[in-house]
């Protein structure tokens, strides 16, 4: 309030009644006098200079906690970024290998013995396939770009390495004659895990990932919008409704590690399902996506105007007709706008998927949803927890692929919904 | 008239099997919440057949891997509530002011720029955000306690606590805006004609009628927090610790049931059922949290007749 207005009080009830005087009477006495002094306006505050400080503060607070929030997407974005990208390349590089019976039996020995150890363990393993897919190589010398050792791939992306001495000097050697080359790291799409860091990829997950989402989406689609359609068309105001109501937004909010241990204790240990597989991991997604559907679709189906349904009644048309050939097309847009943005969810959901089990080691791509498999957060989560450096810039490059889906996803659900939005 | 009526008598057949059938889709969602409560349940009642309950509740000491093994959950409570305190201690003022600014004092073009960014910090994995705590975060904290001296650990609480409050920003403040723009604006404007300054009407007007909706908000998030997973999984200890030191290791209570559940041993051993103890605490805490703000949020709407939030 006003200090002046109030000693305009004070002033009149002193006047008027006694003089026992609060004592905080005498301190607006005081300040009264030094500011009429000053100024003539009588409505002159004098903590009004501290007040607006005080409004401005308060606004820097505001937009400050706002700016952190958006530093730290930035910098998070960035650490990612310069950790992953490194890893859409690997190192090759240019050697003499020997092609004849005894590489084929012990495949270390293709290799000059100078150079065994800089080149990829896992390009041994590919010898005898290569002779049996070019019969001709048998018994020869070839010049061949092959996949380097982690360690030399990190030497040459100038990370921590561990390279003896002499293996150095041997690398450093490659680099002058232009032997050593930085190319495409398409390996990272088109192989599985592997415990050999140069030789892992991310297409068992990948698959993994797909697998497990169509089940998800086949089981959560229909029940979610189902639901929603009776929650939003059919369902009469009583107790059951509100029941049922509170607990979806309750299921929306139960910690996701929980239908972990739902899953574990009823799919897999009381009707058997196969452990690890994209049907258990499936499941228990869906009964995660589900409230996100069901509140989307409610939303969406809340939006079309009663004016469609009374229009469709005044025609004769049934409850169910309505439904079905009016309210549900209309509101199809919102629908898939709000699934889509579920399945990007359970797509990055990790911790129920490591409770059933998805997290084995899975070099080859699942080919049924009855199989073992893994997905992409938790393969991020297993090579996170690799000793080799190496690990750290797939780990990350995990992350951008992973990331990149899920931003197209999440445009792909603003694009539907700018392009079939309907104002009514 | 005949032919007509039949088939009016199957599709009033039909209609009746439809409804029925979207009553049974409803019905599974009670079924799941169902499903987990006692999925949980029955594997906790087994484990409190084997340990003792109050030990459990009030013993300190945790180590499931030994021959004479303990299941004390205190210290494991202890982890959990520092950093999920951490985490709300960050994520509350930051996603507060944030909703802030954007109702109140960001034009609606900035608004919809900003909120959207906000949102991708929601949409971004927590496995995500685990990496990122465990390997920037936590080292950062390690070199900055040395800075000053101090001791820190590579699984600091710190460090998974402050990642964690990042990620529930989102959750706070998109909440929170929509509640304090459902406020009516004629409360606001009748303090600013007194001459109250912005800053003043936000603070003992806004708020104070927001504030039920905003407790709704900062319960969902912490509710959000304990259950937390991947970023404590990855970035906290796994060591049951008992401190009040946020720069040592803790452990949680969801790290140890992922611990639990990943090893080999049998599934009927204490060690494993113990997950369902934890698990079983777990429910119950974050059902009452989730019940009191869907409670304090319905509340809010019914005063200000709300249908949209």
């Amino acid at each position: 309030m006003n200090e002046a207005v109030r000693q305009d009080i004070a002033n009149i009830s002193k006047n008027g009644t006694s003089n026992d005087t609060p004592p905080a009477n005498n301190n607006n006495q005081t300040t009264i006098d030094s500011s009429d002094s000053k100024v003539a306006n009588p409505f002159y505050d004098p903590s009004l200079k501290k007040r607006h400080a005080r409004a401005k503060i308060f606004k820097v607070f505001t937009l400050g906690s706002l700016f952190f929030s958006i530093a730290f997407l930035t910098f998070f974005l960035f650490d990612i970024l310069t950790k992953g990208i490194p890893a859409f390349q690997q190192t090759y590089m240019l050697v003499e290998v020997n092609y004849n019976e005894k590489s084929v039996q012990s495949t270390r020995k293709a290799i000059d013995k100078k150079y065994r150890r800089v080149v990829s363990r896992s390009w041994y393993r590919s010898v005898p396939a290569q002779i049996e897919a070019n019969p001709e190589l048998m018994n020869t010398k070839q010049q061949v770009w092959v996949l380097a050792d982690d360690q030399v791939d990190q030497y040459i992306k100038g990370h921590y390495y561990k390279l003896k001495s002499k293996d150095k000097k041997l690398v450093d050697e490659k680099i002058q004659n232009g032997e050593i080359e930085l190319r495409f790291n398409s390996h990272f799409f088109t192989h599985g895990d592997s415990k050999i860091p140069e030789n892992s990829g991310i297409l068992s997950a990948m698959i993994g990932s797909i697998l497990t989402l169509i089940v998800t989406m086949l089981v959560a689609f229909p029940i979610g919008v189902m639901t929603a359609v009776y929650l939003e068309e059919f369902a009469p105001d009583n107790r059951f409704t509100q029941i049922i109501e509170i607990n979806i937004n309750n299921l929306a909010a139960i910690p996701s590690i929980l239908f972990g241990l739902l899953g574990l204790a009823i799919f897999i240990n009381l009707f058997g399902m196969p452990r690890s597989s994209p049907l258990v991991g499936g499941l228990t997604l869906a009964l995660m996506t589900l409230p996100i559907i069901i509140v989307s679709s409610r939303a969406a189906l809340r939006s079309i105007p009663d004016s469609i349904r009374q229009a469709g009644y005044g025609l004769g048309l049934t409850k169910i007709q309505v439904t079905k050939d009016h309210v549900i097309p209309l509101a199809f847009p919102g629908i898939l706008t709000g699934s889509i943005i579920g399945l990007a969810q359970a797509m990055g959901e990790t911790a129920p998927l490591i409770i059933v089990g998805m997290i084995a080691f899975i070099p080859d791509s699942p080919s049924s949803i009855f199989e073992a498999a893994t997905v992409m957060p938790a393969q991020i989560f297993t090579w996170a927890g690799m000793p080799e450096r190496a690990y750290i810039e797939r780990t990350a490059a995990g992350i951008i692929v992973l990331l990149s889906i899920l931003i197209s996803l999440n445009a792909l659900a603003i694009y539907l919904r700018k392009r079939f939005e309907i104002k009514w | 008239m005949k032919p007509f009526e039949l088939k009016n008598r199957r599709s009033e057949q039909i209609e009746q099997a439809i409804t029925g059938l979207l009553i049974l889709a409803s019905v599974i969602s009670i079924l799941t919440t169902f499903g987990i409560l006692f999925s949980i349940l029955f594997e906790a009642i087994e484990f409190f057949q084997l340990r003792s309950f109050w030990y459990f509740i009030t013993g300190s000491e945790w180590s499931p891997g030994v021959a004479d093994s303990k299941f004390g959950a205190v210290p494991i409570f202890a982890g959990t509530f520092w950093i999920t305190f951490i985490a709300m201690s960050v994520a509350v003022p930051i996603g507060l002011g944030s909703a802030i600014y954007m109702s109140e004092y960001a034009n609606d073009k900035v608004r919809d720029i900003l909120k959207p960014l906000l949102e991708i910090l929601a949409g971004i994995p927590t496995v995500v955000y685990g990496f990122f705590a465990a390997l920037t975060i936590a080292p950062f904290v390690v070199t900055a306690s040395a800075y000053f001296g101090l001791d820190a650990s590579f699984n600091s609480a710190l460090a998974s606590g402050v990642v964690m409050g990042v990620m529930i920003i989102p959750v706070i403040s998109s909440l929170s805006d929509d509640v304090i723009r459902a406020v009516p604006r004629s409360q606001s404007n009748a303090s600013l004609a007194l001459g109250m300054t912005k800053s003043e009407t936000i603070k003992s007007i806004i708020l104070p009628s927001a504030a039920p909706g905003i407790i709704s908000a900062a319960l969902l998030g912490l509710s959000k927090a304990l259950g937390e997973t991947m970023i404590v999984v990855m970035a906290a200890g796994l060591r049951a610790n008992l401190t009040w030191n946020p720069l040592e290791d803790m452990t949680t209570v969801t790290v140890r049931i992922v611990d639990a559940l990943v090893g080999d041993q049998a599934f009927d051993s204490p060690a494993t059922l113990s997950a369902f103890a934890l698990g079983l605490v777990l429910f119950v805490v974050t059902l009452v949290l989730n019940i009191i703000s869907l409670t304090m949020i319905r509340r809010f709407k019914e005063k200000y007749r709300i249908n949209t939030l």
